[in-house]
């Protein structure tokens, strides 16, 4: 085994003001986080502005948007009723950022040097105020529709009296437990797959470096190997996207359905 | 046993969830695909529920490879 350099997959994630490498004392900094979530912006302004142009027989790119956005409607229609367009907007919105920073993310422009892409969703702050803004709708939705009443939520219709007093306490934790792992999802699937992703990058950079036969067998294995993950992590980055708009779309339909 | 071989090893059983979640979601994807060939004409309309059934898998999964990397660069 060649001597290299300690594998140390932590480093992507780490938050650094533009053109530095730690972060100081000063609260306002323009870091790297900053700059590519105005990337993904950048990206999804362009993409649905160039799309809007209500032809009567669209274009490509006009159906590309199209298709996205009757996705999502479906998404909330189906699972919210008749009332889904209502809350449409901020499905939407989170599916299409999770989607294009996941996907921004995962650009191969790490072997420029200053232009390492930064996974704004590797970072808990972000999925984790997002689901605490679904969560806020969720709440706010329910208290001003059914008032009081939105505590039955915790007790589901038809239990025999004496189970409720063990279903209620169950149903509140199961609750109170959404927004954590709505939140943690979309982060943990990212964080995972970029290490993966590092690791793997290490090796095959290792083994040339070792070189020999062993060395490039197993540089050009896990060249293979680290193309088929990369693929994957577009997939994982689709699903987690829509699982969180999903599931959003159900945690409203509980608030504005109830049961 | 000192700190860091520790932590290796603390990190490794912590990595054997990972493997449970596999079990999981391959549950979940297999017995819908069972349920799907039964019965093709209901099979589209059970794809939102075949993707929770996976993500309640999968964060399990994700969680149990979370806990080995803060054991792992815990410091």
């Amino acid at each position: 085994m060649a001597a290299g350099a300690k594998i140390d997959p932590m480093h992507q994630f780490m938050i650094a003001p533009i053109g530095s490498d730690q972060l100081t004392a000063t609260p306002f900094q323009f870091t790297n986080s900053a700059l590519w979530m105005l990337i993904v912006l950048a990206v999804i302004f362009v993409f649905m502005w160039g799309g809007m142009k209500r032809q009567l027989v669209p274009g490509r790119w006009q159906a590309a948007v199209e298709l996205l956005t009757g996705f999502i409607d479906n998404i909330s229609t189906q699972s919210i009723g008749p009332e889904g367009r209502k809350y449409m907007p901020w499905v939407f919105t989170a599916f299409v950022f999770i989607l294009t920073s996941n996907w921004l993310g995962a650009l191969p422009f790490g072997i420029v040097p200053a232009a390492h892409p930064f996974t704004v969703t590797s970072q808990f702050t972000v999925t984790g105020a997002m689901s605490i803004i679904s969560f806020a709708i969720v709440l706010g939705v329910g208290f001003w529709k059914h008032g009081l009443r939105f505590f039955g939520l915790f007790v589901p219709h038809g239990t025999p009296l004496p189970l409720k007093f063990v279903v209620a306490p169950i149903e509140f934790v199961s609750f109170m437990v959404r927004p954590f792992s709505l939140g943690l999802r979309p982060f943990i699937a990212m964080f995972a797959g970029h290490i993966l992703l590092d690791v793997f990058g290490n090796f095959v950079v290792q083994g040339l470096n070792a070189g020999g036969a062993m060395g490039y067998g197993v540089s050009l294995l896990t060249f293979v190997f680290a193309v088929f993950v990369g693929a994957l992590e577009l997939l994982v980055g689709a699903i987690q996207a829509f699982v969180f708009a999903l599931l959003t779309a159900l945690y409203i339909n509980d608030a504005v359905n109830l049961h | 046993m000192d700190l860091a071989s520790a932590q290796v090893i603390g990190a490794g059983i912590a990595a054997i969830g990972v493997g449970a979640a596999g079990i999981g979601v391959g549950l979940v994807f297999g017995n819908f695909l069972q349920g799907a060939l039964r019965n093709p004409a209901a099979a589209g309309g059970q794809t939102g529920t075949l993707y929770i059934g996976f993500a309640c898998a999968e964060l399990l999964g994700l969680m149990a490879f979370a806990v080995a990397m803060i054991i792992l660069y815990a410091r």
